[in-house]
Order: C-alpha cells, then sequence, then structure tokens
C-alpha cells in the first residue's frame, strides 16, 4: 500500500477525517484484498497530485473494524469522499483515475 | 510506410494484454499497453489458482498478477492508463483516443477481457452493502454471517468455499439440478459442511434497509419461492464480455465476444483479439496467455508484411 499515506485507526477517525481542516479521502482497505493492492499505487500518485488541498489517509479493515461498519462499509476498496464532516460521496470498486479525480473536484 | 507513435497497442492489462505485451516488447516492437484502471483484470478478484501450470502449491490471483506485470515489464513495454474513448482500425495507420490523447500504431491487440454478469434484480442498490463479485475482498466483512452465493461454475464453486473460511453458512443457489464446476472443485464443496446447495434456482431479488438482510429465491421446477435470512449475495453468474467501446467495427458471435481465426486476427487487417473477449470454447488464464502469445506472433508476422 501507499507509504505516504497516513494510517488511521478506530481511535484516529473521528479527528483526523471528520474533524480535519480540510477535505479527506479515506481509503478502506486490507492487505488480502488484491484490487485495494492493485489501486494502492493510483491513490499515492493522487495523494502525490493534491497535497494541501485534500487529505488522503487509509484505514485497514482488519485491524480497525469499527469504522467500516460505522460508516456502512461492506465492502473494498471503498474511497470515502468527506468534506466538513460530511461524506459528500462513497465509491466501492476499482475505479478509473479520471473518474476519482472528478469525484476530488466535487470536494475543493 | 506511414509513420505512427507504437508498431503495437494492446487494449487490456489482465493475463492476456500483459501476455501479449512481453512477448512483443520481446520481439522490439515499440509496444503500449493501455489499461483502463490497473492491471491484473479478473485474476485480481481471484482468491486462489492452483491450474496454472508452475505453481504446484497453488498461487493467489493478486500475486500472479504482480508476477505478470513484473514480468512484461522487463522488456521495455509501454503503458498508457485511461479508458479508450474511440478507436479507428480500418486502414494501415490505426489510431486509438484514450483521454485527450490520440495515439496510432500499425496493429492493435485487443484483451479487453469480460466482466462479471449481473442478475438484473435490482441488485444495483446493494452494491458494496451486501452484493458482491469479489470474495477474496468482501468475505473476512461476513465472518459468522449467512450468505448466499449464486452460479454453479468453477468461479462460483472455487469462491463458495472461500467464503466458508469466514461465514458460517454458505447457500449456494444453481439454476440447474448440478454443477457445471470441475469435479474436483463439486467435490469439495459438497462435502463442505457449511455449504447448503440450493438447486434448480434462482435468486429473484433482495432486501434490507442499509443493506442485504434477505435474498428473495425462487424454485424454477416448483415455482416454490421462499427467502433466506442473509447479510450478503455474491454473485457469479458468468461474464460478459468488454468489446462495448468497439462499435460495431469487428466480427462478433451471439454473445458479443469477438471472432478470430487460429492467428487470433479479426476480420480487419492488422487487429487481433486474445484472452476472454475472444470467441473461444474455454475461459482460463492458461487460455488467455496462450491466445496471446499467438496473437503477438502474428502481429509481428503481420508487421513484416507491411
Amino acid at each position: 500500500m501507499a507509504e505516504g499515506i497516513l494510517d488511521i485507526t478506530d481511535d484516529t477517525f473521528e479527528a483526523e477525517v471528520m474533524n480535519a481542516d480540510m477535505p479527506v479521502v479515506v481509503d478502506f482497505w486490507a492487505p488480502w484484498c488484491g484490487p485495494c493492492r492493485a489501486i494502492g499505487p493510483m491513490i499515492e500518485e493522487l495523494s502525490g497530485a493534491y497535497t494541501g488541498k485534500v487529505k488522503f489517509v487509509k484505514c485497514n479493515v482488519d485491524d480497525n473494524p469499527l469504522s467500516p461498519s460505522r460508516y456502512e462499509v461492506r465492502a473494498i476498496p471503498t474511497l470515502l469522499f468527506v468534506k466538513g464532516g460530511e461524506i459528500v460521496e462513497t465509491i466501492t470498486g476499482m475505479t478509473a483515475k479520471a473518474k476519482l479525480e472528478e469525484t476530488i473536484g466535487k470536494l475543493l | 510506410m506511414a509513420e505512427t507513435n507504437y508498431d503495437l497497442i494492446i487494449i487490456g492489462g489482465g493475463p492476456a494484454g500483459l501476455t501479449a505485451g512481453m512477448y512483443a516488447s520481446r520481439a522490439r516492437l515499440n509496444t503500449l499497453l493501455v489499461e483502463k484502471v490497473v492491471t491484473g483484470g479478473q485474476i485480481l478478484i481471484t482468491d486462489w489458482i492452483e491450474n496454472y501450470p508452475g505453481f504446484p502449491e497453488g498461487i493467489s490471483g493478486p500475486d500472479l498478477s504482480d508476477k505478470m506485470l513484473e514480468q512484461a515489464r522487463q522488456f521495455d513495454l509501454k503503458f498508457e492508463y485511461g479508458e479508450v474513448e474511440s478507436m479507428a482500425l480500418e486502414g494501415e495507420v490505426k489510431s486509438i483516443t484514450v483521454g485527450d490523447k490520440v495515439l496510432t500504431a500499425k496493429t492493435v491487440i485487443i484483451a479487453s477481457g469480460a466482466s462479471p454478469r449481473s442478475l438484473n434484480v435490482g441488485e444495483e442498490k446493494f452494491h458494496g452493502k451486501g452484493v458482491s463479485y469479489c470474495a477474496t475482498c468482501d468475505a473476512p466483512f461476513y465472518r459468522d454471517k449467512v450468505v448466499v452465493a449464486v452460479g454453479g461454475g468453477d468461479t462460483a464453486v472455487q469462491e463458495s468455499i472461500y467464503l466458508t473460511k469466514f461465514a458460517k453458512k454458505v447457500y449456494l443457489v444453481h439454476r440447474r439440478d448440478e454443477l457445471r464446476a470441475a469435479k474436483i472443485l463439486q467435490e469439495r464443496a459438497l462435502a463442505n459442511e457449511k455449504i447448503e446447495m440450493i438447486w434448480d434456482s434462482v435468486v429473484t431479488g433482495m432486501d434490507g434497509l442499509f443493506g442485504v438482510e434477505n435474498v428473495g429465491v425462487k424454485n424454477i421446477k416448483t415455482g416454490e419461492e421462499t427467502t433466506i435470512a442473509a447479510d450478503g449475495c455474491f454473485i457469479w453468474v458468468g461474464i460478459l464480455p468488454n468489446t462495448g467501446f468497439l462499435g460495431g467495427a469487428l466480427e462478433m458471435d451471439a454473445w458479443n465476444f469477438i471472432k478470430t481465426d487460429a492467428h487470433m486476427a479479426t476480420n480487419i487487417p492488422g487487429v487481433f483479439a486474445a484472452g476472454d473477449v475472444r470467441s473461444t470454447p474455454l475461459r482460463q488464464i492458461a487460455t488467455a496467455v496462450g491466445d496471446s502469445a499467438i496473437a503477438a506472433t502474428s502481429a509481428e508476422h503481420y508487421l513484416e508484411g507491411l
């Protein structure tokens, strides 16, 4: 998975995502999930492209079961697009970069 | 001869596309592989592969995908990520539009694969909320829960067995009274205490407040309808070819898979097809890579004849 991306936990989710001072993209993933692993580099690229504008974080659903269940995540990869503590959009499954950029655009 | 950006453009980055890329770049063709999202294709959602030669202990789909990508990359294959928006395949110069780029080549291999078929019973609204096509992605969300699986082929049976590692019960709904899957998979499934077969039946719908809670099942022989209380519904009822983007340019069979000859040549000179997208009696990783070795070699011969 992407290395430059902050790992969040059930304990830090509220502070890092819902109370963040900029829009956030949360990547729910797990090590056993092939598509999650495959989109990792793309998420990392996007994270680099939006530095200072959008915060990217990842949440390992194996280690943090509460957050996915709280936000109705039952499939991975799922990306949550959050602005001002509100979930603006949820995308499940492998998705083309252009579509992700378009969705990130709605956060800005 | 007309100038083009590439000798060969391959569309699709699954096992077929990656193999064609490896063969073509080893043949020193200037080759570009165009992939919509990420390389790997359907094997990314396959938990375990034990019928691909060379891996006697078996290998996970994502691991095999990584290895194929690594091997394809060793020989100067180039990559472009994005969706093919339009293409002009007739004539000596083929042009393919990806995003805002127009790319040209003398030959094209279509290896765009296939996607899981849906049931069309209103399951779209539960996608990611109980409905899944990927056990290796989503099975752990169903630890100690009850799930319904649909299908009777290799994928349905193999993945249902995988589901039993997490779910406490898997109802496998199949529209016939026997499975189509490889015999060894059938034996394992039928011996698995967590799997209960629901024969001669189809899924008619599903409901639930926040996600799947109930799955409707109908016996097509007796007409009897029942509801299974389940938290998830995994769908493996075959595949549809990813040929929509081609328009009507290529000759297809009745199911929209691309027709080729034994050299993987389509009806348009210089355009080849390989892997699951091709009209073929068997769709496996082994057949996809075999197709691609032929397709890339055919493309090379075609270029030599120009």
